[in-house]
């Protein structure tokens, strides 16, 4: 049973739905979290006292970076296989078909985008806190305890260059997830025509409500730096 | 109505093609796209040319033997509509008009517009048929069928097997056509007792022949001259994986 979900079409996008929807639950969690930094700086740094260097919080890290590395891999070899499967010489003329949208044809593109967001962003706050502990640092190259997150997140963001990057980060992932959501039921089989539209209005609010949560941080920081 | 037609030609599998244009003039809006190419032919060989070649039978759209992608489009400007049912009147007078073979690796190029579509004869023999003895035909409704099912099958063997939804695709994969057969045999109880071997017998021919990984774009319901819903793309992944999980 093992050998489907390599060597079969169908199996390799089921590793894609299926990895895709843990890092959507997993981006669900994060966000709010997130949001606790609007309340309190207080409440957010306890949430990151109970995921530093923690047993669970590792492994959980683990299991994450594996779920990333498992979606881009995978990727990587079906629009390998795509392109071959295209043949080498090209439609001289193509039209954007009714219905079809433009993040479903370049979710390799945007993926490309929020990996690079991802590699900022562990730059940024991973590196500077997580990382820190488990190398056994008390501050980190910021001078910042790294349990302070808020503190971490205040610095950050009170830098127009970051607030621009990571928005345009939240952008990509806006419409990685506006096909993504709704394609992953359907990879999955759990999808007919009375619920493709639900499917796709419970994507694009998935999505907005990721991008609203992430960029609430990212902005009513940076008006905070600015007052 | 006059129209300047780029046309890809190809003398075989292994020439190098390319696109030379040809001019057409006095052609009546209601002639048909298949007939303007008929007048284009019968004009090469009155000039001793070699004509273009192209696939058509019915020309009533039900045989799916026409293919040709047009202005960037599989079967043309129509809606639900193979390129047998697409008229002039649907063209400005004047207008280019470019006209490319379909173009997935699975279906080479056998000669200017004509490419080898046998991938999914090959599919079908895999599996899109039921073993059992048919006899004559049987009296109506002596198996009961539920209306629902009785329609969405018919809807996804409306299918002719044109291979516009794997020309379309930008990944080259044959998942509509795949689905529309594994489908509508699915949905009826002839077909049930087999669902499970001919979604895997199906799926593993249609990858062994070098068909792309569907990403669900829609491309392919969205070009399909039958106008096929990717909900039976749902269905094969349902049977599909339901039979690997039992395995």
């Amino acid at each position: 049973m093992g050998c489907f979900l390599t060597n079969s079409s169908l199996g390799r996008k089921l590793v894609m739905s299926v990895s895709g929807c843990f890092l959507v639950l997993f981006l669900l969690f994060h966000m709010s979290m997130n949001l606790a930094a609007l309340v309190s700086a207080d409440a957010y740094n306890m949430i990151c006292g109970f995921l530093g260097a923690n047993w669970y919080a590792l492994a959980g890290t683990a299991v994450l970076a594996a779920g990333v590395l498992v979606h881009f891999v995978y990727a990587i070899i079906l629009t390998v296989q795509n392109r071959r499967a295209r043949g080498s010489v090209r439609y001289a003329m193509t039209v954007q078909e009714k219905g079809v949208d433009w993040a479903s044809k370049n979710m390799l593109a945007i993926g490309f985008v929020v990996l690079g967001g991802l590699a900022l962003h562990l730059f940024n706050f991973w590196s500077k806190m997580q990382l820190v502990e488990i190398m056994g640092g008390h501050t980190n190259s910021l001078g910042m305890s790294p349990v302070d997150g808020a503190a971490l997140i205040e610095y950050t963001f009170s830098q127009w260059y970051y607030v621009a990057l990571y928005l345009v980060w939240l952008a990509a992932l806006w419409f990685h997830l506006t096909h993504g959501v709704w394609s992953m039921f359907q990879t999955a089989g759990w999808a007919n025509d009375t619920w493709y539209p639900r499917l796709k209005c419970i994507a694009n609010i998935i999505a907005t409500l990721l991008f609203v949560g992430f960029a609430a941080v990212v902005v009513v920081f940076f008006i905070k730096s600015l007052c | 109505m006059k129209f300047t037609l780029k046309i890809w030609r190809q003398k075989d599998a292994k020439a190098k093609g390319g696109f030379q244009t040809y001019t057409v003039d006095n052609i009546s809006p209601d002639t048909s796209f298949l007939e303007m190419l008929d007048i284009l032919n019968n004009d090469l060989v009155h000039k001793g040319e070699e004509p273009v070649a192209f696939d058509h039978d019915c020309r009533e759209g039900i045989c799916g033997m026409c293919s040709l992608h047009i202005d960037g489009r599989a079967h043309g400007p129509g809606t639900a509509a193979t390129t047998c049912q697409i008229y002039m009147r649907k063209f400005e007078d004047g207008a280019t008009i470019t006209i490319e073979p379909w173009r997935s690796a699975a279906f080479p190029v056998i000669k200017d517009l004509v490419v080898n579509r046998s991938a999914y004869d090959q599919i079908l023999q895999a599996g899109g048929f039921v073993s059992v003895r048919t006899n004559s035909v049987p009296d109506g409704n002596a198996i009961p069928i539920p209306k629902a099912d009785a329609d969405e099958s018919m809807d996804a063997a409306a299918c002719v097997g044109c291979g516009a939804c794997a020309a379309t695709c930008k990944n080259g994969s044959a998942m509509l056509f795949v689905a529309a057969r594994v489908s509508s045999l699915a949905k009826l109880p002839q077909g049930r007792v087999e669902g499970a071997r001919r979604a895997k017998a199906m799926v593993a021919k249609m990858d062994e022949l070098g068909f792309g990984n569907c990403t669900n774009t829609g491309a392919c319901q969205a070009e399909c001259p039958k106008a096929i819903s990717i909900a039976h793309i749902a269905r094969l992944n349902r049977e599909f994986l339901a039979a690997k999980f039992e395995d």
